[in-house]
């Protein structure tokens, strides 16, 4: 494989990488969602806040990479989807604001919207942050109404090359009822994960009880609509390119062929789905056991990792247009220089020493498990 | 019907982004501030060993808790931002811009991220030292990120390391190293975070101060104010360099926004600095020969020794960058604008021809057409320019906004060192109208920081990046209707978040210091 077509596929893989870590982190999301329904005190809630306030800041910083890294390795997308489905990320960015000032504030003397006014923008952001998440990501599999034309750039009165293609501006993503399934069964998802997060990190009996018995319904609501809209996909027609005219054509089972294509994938995406359902089968089974997050939260980032593979690789376009199938957005066609590419994946070495040190200084604040006592103990509560 | 840009759509993306820049940079620069001067206190509880530091580290650390997240809010706007706003900008310098700001978030977001849990959670859980390294690990994050996106913004003032490519017709990086220490790129780093010093540094004098009137918490209070006005004397002799060595770059790279900043519509040899002087409202077009500045007061000369390093050498004024005609240092004859501007529109149409030549296959005519933009490339940008006007930024607000920030420059050099002195040589718990003084400045340093950011944002206009690709042609093709929506959501939401924070800071300050940190001398 030529350098620059493996550097395009290496960049592909490292924002399905992180994308998928961004899924497995809204366990806080998640979490945050059931805040009310699990936490019937207020030091219920508390706790359940504090367990989740301890790692916001990892998952809003893989969202700002998520961005960063996606603009840095394939600017068309960012110039074609962020500048088109403008209210959609719009929608996402206000919620993910709500959240990031809420734990600080919430608890805090003179925050003049109340307690509860901001322990409700944390609710909002745990359904609006990861429903429209997991649309936009539909969208990689059912397509976008854009257009790009690089030639705009010579008419000097019109330069723009990218333009959504009706006046909606995203939000017509929420129409297709395949991008709205991913998004509930996105958001299901995160809940699974934050209650066996809670389950893992909390010393709470009741309310663990009540975790418990939240994790069978999330879990079946997460299956019934992740394993449809998997289905539809794999049964579906894909958005294929012609590697010799890179001409984008719409195949029958593209999604399913990339699969058997590429075995390595398919086997990574079915080791994520038993991972997902070990953790969660094993958790509802067993009253004491409470390392299920570590099970689903390898296999979500298995299972989105080999789906997102899937939309890219094997010649695909991963951004499809329903507007004109030729403005689609493939690897070849988005991605940033050989020269960018190259040095961005020097820095990307980086990301196993940023890993450690992350497993590193959890550890060493995460030795026990939290309860009023711990909280009281550790030196700053939300 | 030929469809163009609305003006309207700029002004509104415009107005966002400026909005969410500076409701951002109410945030940072007292991350920045703060963080130093919390890792100096918590330094010194483990040199010391005394519970007293740790409990006035523990105060501010608080402070910049509450501070903390609502930066982080604004900046994640921002980012994204590029992409929904301006994205045809994204796709044109995609290539060269979007790599700090990855880079901005893998080296440096998740340092800070990861060990402000630490800090915050770790009191009783980790040893000392890994504490201690916790805290100065998330300023050095916070700093390192400063650099990054400092680099980005550098490289809209100043755009180096890259060359652009017809066939995928945008502007591809071709040298990192370039881009991510341009001149401009660490002189921006050092002023920028110098000047964030001051503000924290102020900051935490002014509340010091007021416990000071309030005669509580005074042992706390007097130790900070050593630590912070030391830190914000050295921050602001350095501030007060790069301030200078800036204005050097900007007459090299930027001579329009030097001649806004200076209100100078015609050049000359041994050019006067104004100091104070008043905008004439009767001036209404770069040539009409009216007065622009009134009542004007010069230290003589030193405007072209800023931007020459002569006493007498040349600086061109607004007149002069428009008309073209005056001498360069490289000792050729500047162009005028519609000379650049003939330029540049010769390159788009030599972009235009080289696309259809190679849809037609046709060799000859690529190569001529390829040889054309080369030629032109260098004024590229201005082919989108309709009218030389355009090309002048806004006047007033760049001689006043560069005043504010000079004049309290000045200021805040003197008030550390006068506050220094009296620390040292008399008993400023009795002075109180230096303790009015520290406390009222607190505002004044941040009306310095954003008048900063004013005169180098407004001051490159109408160029997104400078001479490469103006606003108009950076913008999102979105309903305009869309984005005064958006801006509105934001005003409102942001004001409130300040609101908030504020109400919040003071009932924080209110209640003070624990432990020993909140005993009297």
């Amino acid at each position: 494989m030529e350098t620059y077509l493996f550097l395009q596929h290496y960049w592909w893989f490292i924002i399905s990488l992180l994308c998928a870590f961004l899924v497995f982190l809204m366990f806080v999301q998640g979490g945050n969602s059931l805040l009310f329904q699990l936490g019937k005190t207020e030091e219920e809630r508390s706790l359940l806040l504090n367990v989740t306030g301890r790692r916001w800041e990892v998952t809003f910083t893989t969202l700002v990479t998520f961005g960063g890294a996606f603009f840095a390795s394939f600017p068309l997308f960012y110039s074609t989807s962020f500048g088109g489905a403008y209210w959609l990320w719009m929608l996402i960015l206000f919620s993910f604001v709500l959240q990031a000032v809420s734990y600080e504030f919430q608890a805090k003397l003179g925050n003049l919207l109340g307690r509860r006014t901001y322990l409700i923008f944390l609710v909002i952001n745990g359904y609006v942050g990861p429903i429209l998440l997991g649309a936009a990501v539909a969208t990689f599999f059912t397509g976008s109404n854009f257009i790009v034309d690089k030639a705009n750039i010579g008419n000097e009165l019109m330069p723009v090359i990218s333009s959504w293609a009706n006046g909606s501006y995203g939000l017509d993503a929420l129409l297709n009822i395949w991008n709205v399934i991913l998004g509930v069964a996105v958001f299901f998802l995160t809940r699974v994960l934050g209650i066996l997060y809670y389950i893992n990190r909390i010393n709470n009996a009741p309310l663990i009880l009540r975790c418990r018995r939240s994790l069978r319904m999330n879990a079946i609501a997460f299956l019934i609509l992740f394993l449809a809209f998997v289905i539809r996909t794999l049964l579906s027609k894909g958005f294929a390119v012609n590697p010799e005219t890179q001409i984008i054509y719409m195949e029958p089972y593209k999604y399913l062929n990339n699969f058997l294509d590429m075995p390595i994938v398919g086997v990574l995406f079915l080791l994520g789905v038993i991972l997902v359902l070990w953790g969660i089968g094993k958790t509802i089974f067993s009253i004491t056991y409470i390392k299920g997050i570590w099970f689903t939260g390898t296999g979500t980032v298995f299972t989105i990792v080999a789906l997102l593979l899937t939309a890219g690789y094997n010649y695909t376009a991963y951004y499809p247009s329903t507007a004109d199938l030729q403005s689609s957005l493939t690897l070849a066609n988005s991605s940033s220089s050989e020269f960018t590419l190259k040095t961005m994946a020097y820095v990307s070495m980086l990301v196993p020493f940023i890993i450690a040190y992350i497993i590193y200084a959890w550890r060493a604040i995460d030795n026990k498990q939290i309860d009023t006592k711990e909280l009281e103990e550790g030196g700053h509560v939300y | 019907m030929i469809e163009s840009i609305d003006t309207s759509l700029v002004d509104w993306s415009r107005a966002q982004f400026a909005l969410t820049a500076i409701y951002h940079w109410l945030f940072v620069p007292l991350t920045l501030g703060l963080a130093i001067i919390m890792g100096i206190t918590e330094s010194l509880y483990i040199k010391t060993g005394k519970e007293f530091w740790k409990y006035t580290t523990k105060f501010w650390m608080k402070l910049f808790g509450i501070n903390f997240a609502v930066g982080v809010a604004t900046g994640l706007i921002l980012e994204f931002e590029f992409g929904t706003n301006w994205s045809n900008y994204s796709w044109f310098v995609g290539d060269i811009f979007g790599a700090p700001l990855a880079i901005e978030a893998i080296v440096a977001f998740f340092l800070e991220a990861t060990f402000i849990a630490v800090m915050f959670f770790g009191w009783n859980k980790v040893s000392k030292r890994f504490h201690l390294t916790a805290t100065w690990l998330t300023g050095i994050g916070a700093t390192l990120s400063a650099w990054w996106i400092l680099v980005a913004n550098a490289w809209m003032q100043y755009p180096v390391g890259m060359v652009f490519n017809p066939e995928t017709v945008r502007n591809e990086m071709d040298n990192f190293i370039a881009v991510a220490f341009s001149p401009v790129a660490v002189m921006k780093f050092f002023h920028t975070v110098l000047s964030s010093w001051i503000i924290g540094a102020v900051f935490v004098i002014g509340i010091s101060c007021w416990y000071l009137i309030k005669k509580r918490n005074q042992k706390m209070a007097l130790a900070s104010i050593k630590v912070a006005a030391f830190v914000g004397l050295c921050a602001s002799l350095i501030t007060a360099w790069t301030g200078d060595q800036s204005g050097y770059q900007a007459a090299k790279t930027q001579p329009m926004k030097l001649a806004a900043m200076e209100g100078l519509y015609e050049g000359g040899y041994g050019l006067g600095l104004t100091v104070i002087g008043f905008v004439n409202p009767d001036k209404k077009a770069y040539d009409d020969g009216v007065k622009p500045i009134l009542y004007e007061v010069k230290i003589p000369k030193y405007l072209s020794f800023l931007a020459t390093r002569e006493a007498n050498g040349y600086v061109p004024g607004i007149r002069n960058l428009i008309e073209g005609g005056y001498p360069l240092p490289d000792g050729g004859i500047a162009l005028s604008a519609e000379e650049k501007i003939a330029s540049g529109k010769k390159a788009i149409a030599a972009l235009d021809a080289f696309r259809q030549a190679q849809k037609d296959g046709n060799k000859e005519a690529e190569t001529k057409a390829r040889k054309m933009l080369q030629d032109n490339m260098a004024h590229f940008g201005y082919g989108y320019i309709q009218d030389v006007n355009q090309l002048i930024p806004n006047v007033p607000l760049n001689f006043y906004a560069f005043r504010i920030m000079v004049g309290l420059g000045f200021y805040f050099i003197l008030l550390f060192a006068v506050l220094l002195f009296l620390i040292y040589k008399k008993d400023l718990t009795r002075i109180k109208w230096i303790q009015w003084l520290c406390l009222l400045s607190i505002p004044l340093a941040y009306i310095a920081s954003q008048a900063g950011w004013v005169v180098t944002e407004t001051g490159r206009q109408p160029w997104a990046i400078q001479n490469m690709l103006p606003t108009n042609a950076a913008v999102s093709r979105l309903q305009t209707s869309s984005v005064q929506l958006t801006f509105f959501l934001f005003l409102i939401l942001f004001t409130i978040l300040l609101i908030a924070e504020i109400n919040i800071m003071l009932k924080a300050i209110k209640k003070g210091p624990e432990g020993e940190a909140s005993t009297n001398i």
